[in-house]
């Protein structure tokens, strides 16, 4: 085994120098220098704009509830939106999840699962809202849509990967017992996948909260039309209203999520 | 003497071709008593376990069980097989997040709807026999506990107890004391062979504990290279015999 010993000067270097890495750190300092004098980020044209935030604020205090309930409708759409999207969202990426998943289905199976779900992610909600809007026309469908769309890139994406890692020493002894193929995903793979598809599930329907109060801003419902339209009339305060109640129901959805989590257990 | 259980023929197996793992292996399984399998490692001890529940693809030959050769069986007919065939693990292969009842009620999803099972609903005799089996091997009162809370030991009971809910007519294990202590390794191969003996169910083991298998097999079956190359009672195993078995010398000093 042993040979004779390497004199001191004649060992290689243990941490030799990445050059490759060096250059492209170098590369992408140059380039964000160079994009930000494109556009005028300058420290300057910041200070500038403080003003005009100031101006804003002022305008924004006292926060106007006076169409509240035009807010508490917008509001009450949003959370419609929001979970219906996620029912049915979290309902299909289910069974595209698991056909996603490289490990359980032949490869053409899982290929095009794979694409469904690369399309889903694509492209942000609010373009998939405004596809769905010019497809089916305003309201809250195009928003429901283009929710259900996203809910089933992400969580279809995080499934079929959550499947991928799973222990297929269990799965194998399920099969030994002749067990059919529903069984073994029942028995073998949902107990292993499940706590982390719930997880996953939560999460996005947080985000569909979020994502619905934004969808109306290109008209597929939800509380996003009133606060684009007291954007454009300059009723700061109005704005500051609705923000105000985005961020209460954000809030509570991410108490509700949580315990969501805690009764199925981690 | 009573026809074989299981009547293997010409079996071999190559994960690559031309580099095969088994090599025309011949054995017959009588309808009584354990059989041990020992060899190095590396040797198709475990393919040749997973070739007769088709875990494993054999390559060539036949496995005729009580009259149907496996090797041909597909889709339902592969399923039918594998709910006769029990089977135990090295790694005890336990479904983790599942109770120790729900991995026992995992040998009956063979003869059970899958929404049925899913929704958890066995027949009342399964769930009796479960209880009743729980007792038999030593884990009263653990039906609801986790797979994930279980010592090595236990987990290795409920493996058993798994493949004994499917009322198998045959029983497979695949180096079940492995990774298990040697005093725990003693308890887990008598409870296989009493269980087994009860409800006369012919029991194939690996193992690479030559004492062990001295022990509790009726039969000693040794591979080597991928074939056969010893067949005979425990008394008939001498250091001669383990010498071409697992070659080398020191070891056997």
């Amino acid at each position: 085994m042993s040979g004779a010993p390497q004199p001191a000067g004649l060992r290689p270097d243990p941490f030799p120098p990445n050059w490759w890495a060096r250059v492209g750190w170098l590369l992408l300092a140059v380039y964000s220098l160079h994009a930000a004098s494109l556009l005028d980020f300058t420290w300057g044209r910041f200070v500038d704009g403080l003003g005009h935030a100031g101006n804003f604020i002022a305008r924004m205090l006292p926060p106007n509830f006076g169409q509240w309930e035009a807010i508490l409708k917008g509001m009450k759409e949003s959370i419609e939106i929001a979970v219906l999207a996620s029912f049915f969202g979290i309902l299909l990426s289910l069974p595209i999840g698991l056909l996603a998943a490289r490990n359980l289905m032949p490869g053409w199976v899982s290929w095009s699962a794979r694409g469904v779900i690369a399309l889903a992610r694509a492209f942000h909600p609010v373009i998939v809202a405004i596809v769905f809007v010019k497809a089916i026309g305003f309201g809250a469908i195009a928003g429901i849509m283009a929710l259900i769309v996203a809910s089933i890139g992400f969580i279809g994406k995080l499934f079929a990967e959550a499947i991928e890692e799973i222990s297929l020493k269990q799965v194998e002894a399920v099969r030994a017992t002749g067990a059919p193929f529903m069984g073994v995903i029942a028995f073998g793979v949902l107990p292993q996948v499940l706590p982390r598809f719930i997880g996953f599930s939560t999460y996005q329907f947080d985000s569909n909260i979020r994502n619905s109060t934004m969808v109306g801003l290109v008209g597929a419902g939800g509380i996003g039309a009133p606060l684009f339209v007291a954007f454009q009339r300059f009723d700061y305060d109005v704005v500051c209203a609705i923000v105000i109640a985005i961020i209460a129901v954000v809030f509570a959805a991410e108490v509700i999520s949580t315990r969501i989590q805690k009764v199925f257990g981690g | 003497m009573p026809e074989a259980t299981l009547q293997i023929r010409h079996l071999s197996k190559a994960y690559t071709p031309g580099q095969p793992v088994l090599r025309d292996v011949s054995l017959d399984i009588a309808p009584r008593g354990v059989t041990a399998i020992i060899g190095p490692s590396g040797t198709g001890k475990s393919t040749l376990i997973r070739c007769i529940n088709r875990l494993v693809e054999p390559t060539s030959g036949s496995i005729l069980f009580e009259g149907r050769d496996l090797t041909q069986l597909r889709g339902a007919e592969l399923r039918l097989a594998r709910t006769q065939i029990g089977m135990v693990f090295q790694e005890y292969n336990l479904v983790e997040r599942l109770t120790v009842m729900e991995n026992l009620l995992t040998g009956r999803l063979g003869f059970v709807s899958p929404l049925k099972a899913w929704l958890r609903r066995f027949p009342a005799e399964d769930i009796e026999r479960a209880y009743a089996l729980l007792d038999e091997v030593g884990l009263t009162g653990f039906a609801q506990q986790r797979a994930d809370s279980l010592s090595g030991g236990q987990r290795q009971r409920v493996g058993i107890a798994r493949a004994i809910m499917q009322q198998p007519r045959l029983l497979l294990a695949d180096e079940p004391t492995s990774s298990l202590d040697p005093k725990t390794s003693v308890e887990i191969m008598a409870l296989i062979r009493d269980l087994a003996a009860q409800r006369a169910i012919p029991v194939v083991v690996n193992m690479h504990d030559v004492e062990l298998a001295r022990r509790f097999a009726d039969r000693i079956v040794g591979l080597s290279g991928g074939a056969m190359v010893f067949d005979g009672a425990p008394a008939a195993l001498t250091d001669e015999q383990l010498l071409r078995i697992y070659g080398g010398r020191n070891w056997l000093q």
